[in-house]
């Protein structure tokens, strides 16, 4: 299949590596550039040159990665069309990103070894290395079918399953209604096809809502240990790794930047981040860090408030407590080996908290585990199944899957249904398309087998 | 054996839908053609029901009528009751049906053949195909002359090797009434064609005068009747109704006390029949809950008392048809005169077929028909022109014509034919299309005309009607998206009668007709050229500025699937040689030998990486080509 339009894949292995670069091939490909990447210098791209300069989303303005970004144009280039590649950080979720940010500029996501056909066809490589090539591509194929495989046992593609054949009878319904006029269908239930595409479409937006928690198992989740000054934020994380990262002293102020360590707690990937104590200061190094400490609360996925059990409620807390509002938050009561003077206001309540003992490590355990059910509880999926919707290739399925549909259900009235069944095609496909399955005849063999048709 | 002194450019074996769609095209296209039929008085004879058209197949008919084939016309002349089915769904499922008199049908279409310059029509059953060494050089008949041709055509429908069964009672033939034709599929067989076996069945024939009409629905066609064919101006033919009557319990009752009686299920039948077209029996043993089936009752002809029951085919004994047929309310007292039976038959894989019908182990041989494993006369039909331009093509050394999926539903049938075979009888439904909203009825000459005409199938009247009508919507398609609305009053009383108000001024006629709430009849009222506009313009007109977004989105579909549909696989590309390619996918394309890159990826199993493999390896041997 050749066809010339703007592609984009990830062209490095996937996991985590040193840097990801994100390949995009076609006539789009300046475009791009210009749309997606701004460089330190400004100025547009030259061919041949290496840029540095941040990647962004051109939809919020938000700065994404820095980046090396390299424009080359056609015919000079490995597919002889325009090619561009964005050098960014190696994190798996960086590198989807400034995926997603291209595909959403309009781009298409590349089928296995379409780089390397483009440039067969465009005469770039020779007979004896598209021979190589020809292997390459087989066992890339190879691989993703072995993938396909493993996904199909789990439970992503029986998930997918359900709304494909939910898609299919809604659109047998619609087929046979189109195509069999003379027939006595019986009371054919127009409500029956909404009913069944509703059902499609609460399942593709659970699988979509899925993507972030598949996020969290593949990418881990980050918490964020907040806190005054001198509670134990630090002896925490050390106790949580098991050895002795931050500097822990008695002098408050101590960690002035954030300190971030991924550990793994339960079968959990979580990556942690000390913060700098929140507290007034007139150092400007320390005020730094604990203005970036304040600026990580939105982004944490849970937050552990430390408290010193030893010391009143003080209006430095009162001050964390209010930055927290939006935030998940489990109250870790630190000391409560030592008297306690610590008494909560009326107005300060957590959704949970625990006490701990942290230079003991008593109660340490039962941190892990609030953290860990914290997850669980936010999830209730499957793990095999998170780590299956974790990639964007699935959720751009999905997501174009729901537009669809919810264009097919806003314009829905039983009239135009040869229009309608366009659209539930369109659906059924991009759907499949996660499992790989075609859906050829899959609508005529539905209709056979629950309508009694013939003349 | 005899051998005729007349070399023929085409031979077309078989007089039924298809040979006689085939053997007019040929000629026509000034081909010395020869028409070769078991019984000359059943050309173009309506096997099983008399009606013609319907969902998908009056597509085809119109196609074949735009291309300069003879079906729409044949039916505008014979019809008895002519409707439009679907007409509150959209355009492009709109479907042309019309009841047939079986006898005029067969008559006319003889005519038509007996005065068609260029044709030789006659009676003959073809025993064997004549080849010298791997060249097929003409047919012989069983008696005893050998025809001489470049080009054969075989239309064989049910005959090859037809076998008829009433309950456990079977014997050959071709139809009711008709003789098998024996030993061509043998020799078929002999040539390396995988044949294979159908079954298909039709209802018992009942006399209307032992029907009580009274007791059952009536339902009467279109008023004014709407002819098939761009070139018929109006149906002339008087128009009766059909009636409609239901099974009950009782019938079901009496059909499974038969069952154990039935070929189907006693194991007796190995052809495997359409599921779309189930016998009375399938329907009760599959749909047990079902309480009832509705049953067309179907003139067959305005001279006779025969009727047709749709849907009430069966293969049962007689001594169960009786009291099944006489179950149903308002047929308590009816005598069949001809009784139900299922035939099976021979067909010969599609997939050992070119897209231009020629065989791909016999050079110079065409099938159409049901020996390519379909069902319905206007299936048939389609194939048979395109075999006949084909062998026509053929004979002139020109090269051979295939429509596209995206240029009509013959395109879509014959490409599904050729690339996926068939298990059942196939037919033809508008689900098949993936272009379905570019393939409508009504623009069948859109499609197809020039086609037509390029081919010398189109007269030049014809053919200058229908580049007017073009001419006339390009105009006024360009006409409204350029005229603006001055909210005159006139223009003010037709929006708020519509209750339409939130239009300004400057906005163009284009832009409202795209409105839900606006039609071209409504444009008409308020504005002066659109009254004048013929009513097939304001169709096309209308039809494509609603649906413009859509019809673009195919369009585009269209454009990026070209690429692929026009990349060429050589005929005898050694698949073996291709590194890569699993075993799995080398030996269905050793078995289909797709003409194109397009066909191979729709073949089953063959993954989207073969098909890169398939394109660069097919880019290389082009280059080894040039460099030689």
């Amino acid at each position: 299949m050749y066809i010339r339009d703007t592609i984009a894949a990830v062209s490095t292995p996937p996991g985590n590596g040193g840097i990801g670069i994100v390949r995009v091939s076609g006539d789009q490909a300046a475009f791009i550039g210009d749309t997606v990447f701004k460089p330190v210098n400004d100025g547009g791209l030259a061919s041949h040159r290496f840029y540095f300069g941040s990647i962004i989303d051109p939809e919020s303005g938000n700065v994404i990665d820095e980046a090396m970004v390299v424009l080359m144009r056609a015919p000079r280039s490995f597919t002889r069309e325009d090619v561009l590649e964005l050098h960014c950080h190696g994190g798996w979720l960086v590198v989807e990103t400034v995926l997603a940010v291209v595909l959403k500029c309009g781009a298409r996501l590349a089928d296995p070894g379409e780089f390397t056909r483009r440039a067969f066809l465009n005469g770039r490589i020779d007979l004896v290395q598209a021979e190589a090539v020809m292997d390459i591509i087989e066992s890339n194929t190879e691989a993703a079918l072995q993938l396909a495989q493993k996904q199909r046992e789990g439970l992503l593609s029986k998930r997918i399953d359900d709304i494909r054949i939910l898609l299919i009878k809604a659109l047998a319904l619609v087929e046979a209604y189109i195509d069999f006029p003379e027939d006595d269908l019986g009371e054919t239930d127009l409500n029956l096809i909404c009913d069944r595409v509703n059902s499609a479409l609460i399942s593709i937006n659970t699988l979509i809502s899925g993507f972030d928690e598949g996020r969290i198992v593949r990418e881990g989740v980050s918490v964020l240990i907040i806190g005054k000054p001198n509670v134990g934020k630090s002896s925490l994380l050390n106790l949580l790794m098991d050895e002795n990262r931050a500097i822990v002293t008695h002098i408050p102020g101590t960690t002035r930047d954030i300190i971030e360590e991924t550990v793994v707690i339960n079968g959990l990937a979580v990556r942690l981040l000390d913060t700098a104590g929140i507290r007034h200061t007139e150092d400007l190094v320390e005020q730094e860090g604990i203005n970036r400490a304040m600026d990580k609360i939105p982004l944490a996925d849970l937050v552990l408030f430390v408290l010193d059990a030893s010391r009143p409620f003080s209006s430095e807390d009162q001050h964390i407590f209010e930055a927290l509002k939006d935030s998940k938050v489990i109250a870790v009561i630190n000391k409560v080996d030592i008297p306690r003077k610590l008494f909560m206001p009326e107005s300060i309540s957590f959704a949970a908290q625990i006490d701990i003992a942290a230079r003991s490590g008593t109660g340490i355990e039962n941190l892990k585990l609030a953290v860990c059910k914290h997850f669980q509880k936010d999830t209730g999926i499957d793990r095999r199944e998170l780590v299956a919707i974790s990639r964007s290739r699935h959720r751009d399925a999905l997501n174009s899957a729901e537009n669809i549909l919810q264009k097919f259900l806003s314009g829905f009235d039983g009239g135009k249904l040869e229009l309608q069944a366009i659209d539930l095609r369109d659906a059924l496909e991009v759907v499949g398309s996660v499992t790989g399955q075609t859906t050829a005849d899959d609508v005529l063999d539905q209709i056979f087998s629950s309508f009694c048709i013939g003349k | 054996m005899m051998t005729y002194d007349l070399m023929y450019d085409v031979i077309v074996v078989g007089a039924g839908h298809a040979g006689c769609e085939a053997a007019l095209a040929a000629a026509r296209m000034g081909c010395r053609t020869m028409l070769l039929t078991i019984n000359l008085d059943a050309v173009a004879l309506m096997s099983c029901n008399p009606a013609i058209g319907g969902l998908a197949k009056g597509h085809l008919v119109k196609e074949i009528d735009a291309l300069g084939g003879e079906m729409a016309k044949n039916i505008d002349a014979t019809g008895i009751q002519f409707r439009i089915l679907n007409t509150r769904k959209g355009p492009a499922v709109r479907a042309s049906r019309a009841q047939a008199d079986k006898q005029l049908y067969r008559l006319r279409m003889k005519r038509v053949l007996e005065h068609q310059p260029n044709l030789d029509l006659k009676q003959g059953e073809v025993t064997a195909l004549y080849l010298e060494g791997n060249e097929l050089r003409g047919v012989d008949t069983r008696s005893g002359i050998r025809f001489i041709a470049k080009t054969v055509v075989v239309t064989t429908g049910t005959f090859m090797r037809g076998l008829i069964h009433i309950g456990l009672t079977n014997y050959p033939g071709g139809r009711a009434g008709d003789l098998p034709s024996i030993g061509l599929s043998d020799q078929m067989r002999t040539l390396g064609f995988s044949v294979g076996r159908l079954k298909t069945g039709t209802p018992a024939r009942l006399d209307s005068r032992t029907i009580d009409f009274s007791k059952l629905e009536t339902q009467y066609g279109d008023d004014p009747p709407m002819p098939f064919s761009f070139s018929t101006e109006r149906i002339t033919m008087p128009q009766v109704p059909c009636h409609i009557a239901y099974t009950n319990q009782r019938s079901h009752d009496i059909i499974r006390s038969g069952l154990d009686r039935s070929p189907l299920y006693a194991g007796v039948i190995e052809g495997i029949g359409p599921r779309y077209c189930p016998s009375i029996e399938d329907k009760v043993v599959r749909f047990p809950e079902k309480a009832r089936h509705q049953t067309f009752i179907e003139p067959e002809g305005l001279e006779t008392v025969e009727v047709y029951p749709s849907g009430m085919s069966t293969s049962l004994p007689i001594d169960i048809q009786i009291p099944f047929y006489r179950s149903i309310v308002g047929l308590e007292l009816v005598e069949i005169m001809r009784p139900a039976y299922a035939i099976e038959y021979d067909y010969v894989d599609p997939v050992q077929l070119h897209s231009s019908l020629e065989t791909k182990l016999v050079r110079n041989l065409y099938h159409a028909g049901q020996i390519n494993g379909t069902s319905g006369y206007e299936e048939a039909a389609g194939q048979g022109l395109l075999a006949g331009i084909n062998a026509a093509l053929r004979a002139k050394s020109r090269d051979p014509l295939v429509i596209g999926r995206s240029q009509g539903y013959i395109g879509v049938m014959i490409d599904d034919l050729v690339t996926l075979g068939t298990q059942e009888p196939y037919r033809m439904f508008t689900s098949r299309a993936e272009f379905r909203l570019l393939l409508r009825e009504d623009n069948a000459d859109l499609r197809l005309r020039k086609i037509g005409y390029g081919l010398d199938l189109v007269n030049e009247q014809d053919f200058a009607a229908f580049v007017a009508k073009r001419d006339m919507i390009e105009n006024d398609l360009a006409r409204i998206a350029t005229t603006r609305i001055s909210l005159s009053e006139q223009e003010v009383d037709v929006l708020s009668r519509l209750g339409i108000e939130d239009v300004q001024k400057g906005t163009t006629l284009e832009h409202l007709l795209k409105r839900s709430d606006m039609t071209y009849a409504d444009l008409a009222e308020m504005d002066n050229v659109s009254r004048e506009t013929s009513s097939v313009v304001r169709e096309q007109v209308e039809i494509q500025t609603k649906y413009r977004g859509y019809i673009d989105r195919q369009l585009e579909q269209v454009d990026r699937a070209k690429k692929m549909e026009s990349t060429a696989i050589p005929v005898n590309l050694d698949y073996s040689s291709i590194k890569g390619l699993t075993t799995e996918v080398r030996e269905k394309m050793e078995k289909n030998r797709p003409d194109t890159l397009g066909q191979a990826s729709r073949i089953p199993g063959i993954t989207p990486a073969a098909i890169s493999i398939l394109a660069i390896s097919l880019k290389a041997n082009i280059w080894k080509g040039t460099s030689l």
